[in-house]
């Protein structure tokens, strides 16, 4: 038992770290970690020099362009990058559904659509949740009904994430009215330039426009856009959901995260002392902090048993309740280390080129639209309660 | 990285299991448990044949030479059967103390004394206004003719009724909340001037209020210098104190699933209702989080003085956290059953819970986590 990394795992996180120093733009890890607006071309530009090194598709086989990384590599440069403060990697192209085309794909479609996809080339969103289909995903309604050459597809998505800047949509649609719910669904490739589709904002608690609602009003999809058979897409979607989340617990971030508590804990004055050492406010860093120890260590015990060869399934959702319910405690200290100046809302700052003068320290515009936003984290990619549902059902047999 | 166990570790960890199997079943515990003494010498013996009592020491007295992740894997093993012979009395505060600061002779006698299974031993540390605190002590030594004699009280040692010699840490100079000036001793239990009020835990072991009234006593290493020493001991025992709280962890969140999934009402098995689901699913969480950190704090123990003292900070206040939610749930999810004493969880449910009175509670260890909050472990 050795629960530190062997030399050539160090040596690889030198690497990482050497990468990082010289690749990473520093403007746009500066704009991460003042947690200022990232644009598309910033993390396309990302996405590419990612690309370049060959360093982009970290769980995709090597024959098709993948890193081949082992498990604990992974883990390595997740972490690092969070660290560095480099921009989360789009998950939608290259982690959700590239792994389900080069698993249920043609050669043709493999062909069509994963170097893109790799080269950023092509900017992919979700199409699963709808207005009555959220925890119950497969209650999905938007249809597909098959004629000749081609599918035309009628209904609505939503939460669809930088939807607004999408080239092509993946969806999950019902192409069997008669079957059983998961029974009669597939998985469908949608060219979001194709007439009949519509994407309206939607503005979140945040004053964001993060997410969108997608219409599909008789929009004609090629039958060549189907992946898999017809009517099983549903295994398509599992396949996808339980798909390696090596990154799921957020270890990286939390630990970024933390440490900018940390400093910005001691530079805020509370009766004449700095903040960090209010003995309630301490207390509650304390309480993070060897939190984050566990779910660190539990998480490289699964990063280990899928490096062994076992395959990290239900335990996931362990590590997605446990991250998540983390990295929103560390947003509520955040505002909490605000103060007053918690409450001033004025998204102009979050501009990088935002030049005026700011209200209060520095650190303080985002920290209430970053508490409200992160709420989104036991909700989506399954909710919390989703993933308590799972563990019971999986893994205690209840 | 590697989580798992070396070959060594995992036949270590396959005796203990088998012992607990099939040597402490309930009822068996029960019987020893309500015994006179409190638990089985026959026990203790078997221990000395497997050769448990010789896991951390050298094998020049016959021991396993056996660091954090042996300590871990017999503890977790002894948390699952809620084992009441004194091993960590024994073995691991007192006789690792033993080994860290006495003489070669001193060592002779007593580790080999350990490791046979002649001889059980109490660490008489902390005292009564000290609470968690091992630098708070009051207890004093001077020297008298060859040796020293000893005069103070030691609160809530546990296993101190039965010990036939005690390790007591007194002062020999400085004021009482000093870390230096500290000293180590054993005492024989049966001496003139030592007297002791033995009784029952609500966790079913044994402990002693101990009054030393001018004891005879036997300095163990140098005069004044033995908080290093202590401080490793106590690490030790932490980390074993970790591992029994797993190891009865593990069996609480097992028994409770077991019973919600037979326990019907409403007509089905109340396992079937997402309320007590969710429940027994955050039970698993907490486990998770206890092996966890029992595993950070078993691999620490070689680290720097701060380091390991932040890890295990965190470990044993993860501990006494997750432990409290394990054990409140697990009687909660056992309904009225939960509150019999013929039920077993009830007795994991208090051990779990009084692990946390054991060598600082939550509180105690957040104090000392949030003291070294500003640690870089890189740098440290």
């Amino acid at each position: 038992m050795d629960i530190n990394y062997t030399p050539e795992e160090l040596a690889f996180r030198d690497e990482v770290r050497a990468f990082l120093d010289e690749k990473l733009p520093k403007e746009i890890a500066s704009k991460v970690k003042k947690n200022q607006h990232l644009g598309k071309e910033d993390t396309i530009r990302w996405q590419k020099i990612l690309n370049e090194k060959g360093w982009m598709a970290l769980h995709w086989p090597k024959e098709h362009g993948g890193t081949g990384w082992s498990p604990i590599q992974k883990h390595i440069f997740e972490e690092e990058c969070a660290e560095y403060g480099a921009p989360t990697v789009l998950p939608f192209g290259v982690n959700m559904v590239a792994p389900v085309i080069i698993k249920f794909g043609t050669e043709e479609q493999k062909k069509t659509y994963l170097p893109s996809i790799l080269n950023s080339d092509v900017w992919w969103c979700q199409g699963y949740s709808e207005p009555g289909a959220g925890s119950d995903l497969a209650g999905l309604k938007t249809k597909a009904v098959r004629e000749g050459d081609h599918y035309v597809v009628n209904g609505q998505k939503t939460w669809t994430t930088l939807g607004q800047h999408a080239d092509w949509i993946f969806c999950l649609v019902r192409t069997d009215p008669n079957a059983k719910k998961q029974e009669g669904i597939s998985f469908l490739l949608i060219d979001m330039q194709t007439p009949g589709i519509t994407v309206r904002p939607l503005i979140t608690l945040d004053g964001e426009h993060e997410v969108n609602e997608v219409f599909f009003d008789d929009v004609k999809v090629p039958v060549e856009n189907l992946v898999g058979e017809e009517n099983k897409g549903w295994t398509c979607a599992k396949y996808l959901l339980t798909f390696e989340r090596t990154g799921i617990a957020g270890v990286g971030q939390s630990k970024a995260a933390l440490k900018h508590l940390k400093e910005v804990a001691g530079k805020v004055q509370q009766n004449g002392k700095p903040l960090i050492e209010d003995p309630l406010f301490r207390n509650r860093l304390a309480d993070v902090e060897m939190e984050l120890m566990a779910l660190e260590m539990t998480n490289l015990r699964t990063v280990a048993a899928a490096q062994a060869g076992g395959v990290p399934g239900a335990e996931s959702s362990f590590l997605k309740i446990m991250g998540t319910e983390l990295r929103q405690e560390i947003t509520d200290l955040f505002r909490r280390a605000a103060g007053p100046y918690a409450q001033p809302f004025l998204p102009e700052t979050f501009e990088a080129d935002y030049d005026g003068e700011m209200v209060g320290p520095d650190f303080a515009n985002s920290v209430s639209t970053k508490y409200f936003n992160m709420r989104k984290l036991s909700i989506f990619g399954g909710s919390n309660e989703i993933q308590k549902n799972i563990i019971a059902k999986m893994i205690l047999g209840l | 990285m590697d989580f798992k166990l070396s070959d060594e570790q995992r036949m270590l960890e396959e005796t203990v299991g088998r012992l607990v199997r099939d040597g402490y079943p309930f009822d068996v515990r029960e019987k020893a448990r309500t015994s006179e003494l409190g638990y089985s010498t026959e026990m203790w013996q078997q221990f000395a044949e497997l050769g448990l009592l010789g896991v951390p020491f050298s094998e020049d007295f016959g021991g396993f030479n056996g660091g954090g992740p042996e300590l871990m894997v017999v503890a977790e093993g002894f948390g699952r059967g809620l084992v009441l012979e004194p091993y960590l009395a024994t073995v691991i505060l007192s006789g690792t103390l033993i080994d860290f600061l006495g003489s070669d002779s001193q060592k002779e006698t007593l580790i080999s004394a350990i490791v046979g299974g002649e001889v059980r031993l109490a660490l008489a540390a902390y005292e009564p206004e000290g609470r968690y605190d091992h630098t708070h002590v009051a207890t004093t030594a001077e020297k008298s003719g060859d040796g020293y004699v000893i005069n103070g009280s030691k609160a809530v040692v546990l296993h101190g009724d039965s010990a036939d010699k005690l390790v007591v840490i007194a002062r020999t100079a400085g004021s009482t909340n000093d870390r230096n000036g500290l000293s180590a001793f054993v005492v024989d239990a049966s001496a003139d001037g030592v007297s002791r009020r033995g009784y029952e835990t609500i966790d079913g072991l044994h402990a002693a209020e101990i009054s030393l009234n001018n004891a005879p006593a036997e300095l163990l290493g140098e005069e004044g210098n033995a908080i290093d020493a202590l401080e490793k001991s106590l690490a030790l025992g932490i980390v074993a104190l970790c591992a029994e709280a797993s190891g009865a962890m593990e069996v609480a969140c097992d028994h409770t699933l077991n019973y919600i999934k037979e326990r019907q009402q409403f007509g089905v098995p109340i396992g079937k209702f997402q309320a007590l689901q969710h429940r027994m699913v955050e039970m698993r969480m907490e486990l998770e989080k206890a092996r966890s950190m029992t595993i950070l704090a078993a691999c620490s123990l070689e680290l720097s003085a701060p380091v390991r003292a932040k890890r295990l900070a965190a470990a044993k206040a993860i501990i006494g956290k997750s432990g409290r939610k394990v054990a409140e749930e697990a009687i909660q999810l056992h309904g009225g059953m939960g509150m019999m004493e013929e039920t077993a969880v009830s007795h994991y449910a208090k051990r779990i819970v009084m692990i946390d009175h054991q060598l600082g509670d939550l509180g105690y260890h957040m104090q000392q986590l949030e003291s070294l909050l500003d640690l870089d472990e890189d740098a440290a």
